[in-house]
């Protein structure tokens, strides 16, 4: 794990990994969006500290949650407002990624 | 006069030969934490399953040292503790004994892995507390159980000799 996106586990069958921080509204404001569109996704915490925050550096170059990764679409992505906008845009029409 | 250890008799634990209960939990590395399966790990080779004390507990750290003084990863193994703290409390415990080279530290603090592997016990004088008896479960790749090592007594440490013979078998 020195670089790039660790492989979800195996018995996760969702596309989405959505990087995220405990109670940390702009996170929740993600995960209230992915749940609207019936979207499953798997849940990687990290901590509140920025420096221990590598993965995300490695992902967006920054080390801001939440991030998310899309494996439908090669999408990395951070900040809220663009990650609810981006998920609407791809799903809102699809009624779940099924 | 000698100290006597508490006993705790024999637990009806999983034993070798049988199939190690699949779950899933948290699984906490030097960077993050996710839900991973034990058949996840088993997927990518064998698991030495390490039930652990609370992670302040002094055997945690002397179980630990003796794994890391016997350079256990250098088998063919992927090292892997369980206990009954939390993932803020493994990131630490990583960080302390040097050991982001084995592959996670579950988190269970309801204790429910414990009890699929019949090594719960409960906490004198921690009302409301338990935790796993401290174990090791050597797990295959068939999830099948090579070698498997539950204290009797407490404080009790694995014998680790029996546990390297175990590996050098693989």
């Amino acid at each position: 794990m020195t670089s790039g996106e660790p492989d979800r586990p195996a018995h996760v069958d969702a596309d989405i990994t959505l990087y995220r921080l405990q109670a940390c509204p702009y996170c929740e404001r993600v995960v209230r969006t992915l749940e609207d569109l019936e979207l499953s996704y798997h849940s990687r915490f990290v901590e509140a500290l920025h420096g221990d925050r590598d993965v995300i550096k490695r992902l967006t170059g920054k080390r801001e949650v939440p991030v998310i990764v899309d494996d439908n679409t090669g999408v990395t992505m951070g900040e809220s407002g663009t990650i609810v906008k981006y998920l609407h845009k791809q799903y809102r029409n699809r009624g779940g990624e099924e | 006069m000698r100290l006597k250890v508490t006993e705790l008799g024999p637990a009806d634990h999983v034993e070798v030969g049988e199939t190690a209960p699949d779950f899933v939990r948290p699984l906490v590395n030097d960077e993050f934490w996710e839900d991973v399966a034990l058949s996840d790990l088993v997927a990518d080779g064998p698991v030495l399953l390490l039930f652990h004390p609370m992670d302040g507990a002094f055997p945690t750290t002397y179980i630990y040292n003796e794994l890391l003084d016997r350079e256990i990863a250098e088998y063919d193994v992927q090292v892997v503790g369980l206990s009954i703290s939390t993932p803020y409390e493994h990131k630490s415990l990583i960080e302390d004994r040097g050991i982001e080279h084995y592959r996670g530290v579950f988190s269970d603090p309801a204790n429910g892995v414990a009890d699929e592997y019949g090594i719960a016990m409960e906490m004198d004088g921690m009302t409301g507390i338990e935790e796993p008896r401290p174990s090791l479960f050597l797990v295959d790749e068939d999830r099948t159980v090579q070698f498997a090592w539950v204290a009797e007594a407490w404080p009790k440490f694995p014998d680790y000799d029996d546990l390297e013979d175990a590996l050098a078998d693989l």
